[in-house]
């Protein structure tokens, strides 16, 4: 009875998180151009959608920013917060305190503090902003989920490799990096993920004229959002609905196997 | 590795990004907060938030965000407990679940509730058809663009970041003692209010903070949500940048908005000093 009841309840917040993306999915096939109404069925917003040339443009900029910026924040912060673990106590939490900042302060906060920055040094707004404002909010991710990796590294291996003759970066490379590795892997698909869902930020940082798709639905808003935008976001919402299944099912797979091998 | 000059030159990329794109930005805040036009120094700006215009707004976010944040605390808190009561491969699968609609756009989220919840949207057409139906006459939904509706959207937007620190909080908990503690004769209440309640502390810390700060600061969600007769300081400081144009007044407002902000840091920082409850 109670499993039920646990069942049901988990199935009504699904349901909560999941309604508007089914209302998303449905609405891409609507043949009428109203939010509102239903005017049937058609799969032309799916074609018609790559030839949108705001869209797509919009599209573009928030792959290129995406990529761009998690990478870079990865590289930053990775380095970051293997310095931060030989530093003195003092300057690690000193350091930390700042990287948790544009975390904890208000997103709305970080979006208007670059905006002035920029604006007082004269920079102009537009791409370069965009991927400095994504760059800053992204590092701070990378380096939560790669500290963790580095406080359960074993010191000794490292130093085995050394005694027995590696040169210091081979021995960093091939006994401290597949440790870490998937530290710095999860914190790039985090910073990328913050990247693509981010609005507020960009909003600020954005120049006339450029677009990520969150701006692109925010300005539209008012005017009416193209119908192309759903069959987009229907688009990307499957191909990550696949890829994650597909990973997780590679890792229930492998699990099994080990496991398998563990009793053999 | 070893040695410190090293140490120092790896830590530099980042510390002078921290400093150029972090530290400095803030004082600027600071600077056009506690500024006029001609540079000379002012509380003008920090004060306007006492004008009833900007009070009402701080007054209705406050508002809106405690109770969306204590929503997501009751709705989270079960849930997460569900979830970490699943063992095996297939509970990575469920956290997946529950982040997944993240990669959906949040604006068009948000932009599906106004169909869902409006006038003639899919709720009052569902109850349409019901009421078609004998027996039944049920009232049609009418919250759009009321402070409900930006409740549901603030929840709804941001319940996935009370869910994560809650269950791996939940799920670090050592099942041994909640087995001594029923041992020794606690019933569930017991052992839920005295032992996994205080241990779970640092989660529920980091999912108020995660909650909070974004629902009290949002612009988005009440604007699509909210119509535009209700404006939250959020809104007062959006526009304050881009219609309005007054930067200092806006950083003004953001100076007082950060109070709320380092108030709640400072909490977080004493609830969870190890970073225990992140959901990283």
């Amino acid at each position: 009875m109670t499993k039920v009841l646990k069942n049901i309840y988990m199935a009504l917040i699904i349901l909560f998180l999941y309604a508007p993306i089914l209302i998303m999915i449905v609405l891409s096939f609507n043949a009428g151009r109203s939010r509102a109404k239903w005017g049937g069925f058609t799969f032309n917003r799916y074609i018609t959608l790559f030839s949108n040339e705001d869209i797509m443009s919009a599209l573009s900029n928030t792959l290129l920013i995406a990529v761009l910026s998690s990478l870079i924040a990865t590289l930053i912060g990775t380095v970051a917060a293997l310095a931060m673990s030989k530093m003195r106590s003092i300057f690690r939490t000193t350091l930390m305190g700042i990287t948790n900042i544009p975390m904890l302060n208000a997103e709305i906060v970080t979006g208007i503090s670059l905006m002035l920055l920029f604006v007082t040094l004269g920079v102009r707004l537009g791409f370069g902003t965009m991927l400095i404002a994504h760059i800053t909010f992204n590092i701070p991710y990378v380096i939560l989920s790669v500290m963790p990796r580095i406080r359960q590294l074993n010191s000794s291996t490292y130093e085995a490799a050394l005694d027995l003759g590696a040169p210091p970066l081979k021995a960093f490379m091939k006994v401290v990096m597949p440790d870490l590795a998937p530290g710095i892997f999860s914190g790039l698909l985090m910073a990328f993920t913050m990247s693509i869902d981010d609005f507020i930020i960009t909003y600020f940082t954005q120049g006339a004229g450029i677009h990520t798709l969150s701006t692109k639905i925010y300005a539209s808003v008012r005017k009416g959002i193209q119908p192309e935008m759903y069959s987009l976001s229907t688009l990307i919402f499957v191909v990550v609905l696949l890829l994650l299944l597909s990973i997780n099912l590679i890792d229930v797979i492998s699990n099994k196997k080990a496991d398998k091998k563990r009793k053999d | 590795m070893k040695n410190k000059s090293f140490t120092a030159l790896m830590a530099s990329p980042y510390l002078i990004w921290a400093i150029a794109f972090i530290i400095i930005p803030l004082f600027m805040v600071f600077y056009y907060g506690l500024t006029n036009n001609d540079g000379t120094f002012t509380l003008e700006n920090v004060l306007a938030i006492t004008d009833p215009r900007h009070l009402k707004a701080l007054g209705i976010a406050m508002l809106l965000s405690v109770i969306s944040t204590i929503i997501c605390i009751l709705l989270a808190y079960p849930l997460a407990m569900i979830l970490a009561s699943k063992n095996g491969s297939k509970d990575k699968i469920i956290i997946m679940i529950f982040i997944l609609p993240m990669w959906m756009n949040f604006l068009l989220r948000i932009l599906a509730w106004q169909t869902i919840l409006e006038k003639n949207g899919v709720i009052n057409t569902f109850i349409e058809m019901f009421n078609a139906l004998p027996l039944f006459d049920l009232p049609l939904l009418n919250i759009i663009n009321t402070p409900y509706a930006i409740i549901l959207g603030m929840v709804y937007n941001f319940l996935p970041f009370m869910i994560l620190p809650l269950y791996n909080s939940l799920n670090k908990i050592d099942p041994n003692v909640v087995n001594a503690a029923k041992d020794l004769g606690a019933n569930n209440f017991q052992t839920f209010i005295r032992i996994i309640l205080p241990l779970t502390l640092p989660g529920i810390i980091s999912g108020i903070t995660m909650v909070f700060v974004p629902a009290l600061t949002t612009f988005a969600i009440s604007a699509m949500l909210g119509g535009s007769k209700i404006s939250l300081i959020g809104n007062i400081i959006e526009q304050e940048f881009s219609t309005a144009s007054n930067w200092h007044l806006g950083s003004g407002l953001s100076v007082v908005l950060m109070i709320f902000i380092i108030i709640s840091m400072i909490f977080s920082a004493i609830f969870d000093k190890d970073g225990e409850g992140n959901m990283l």
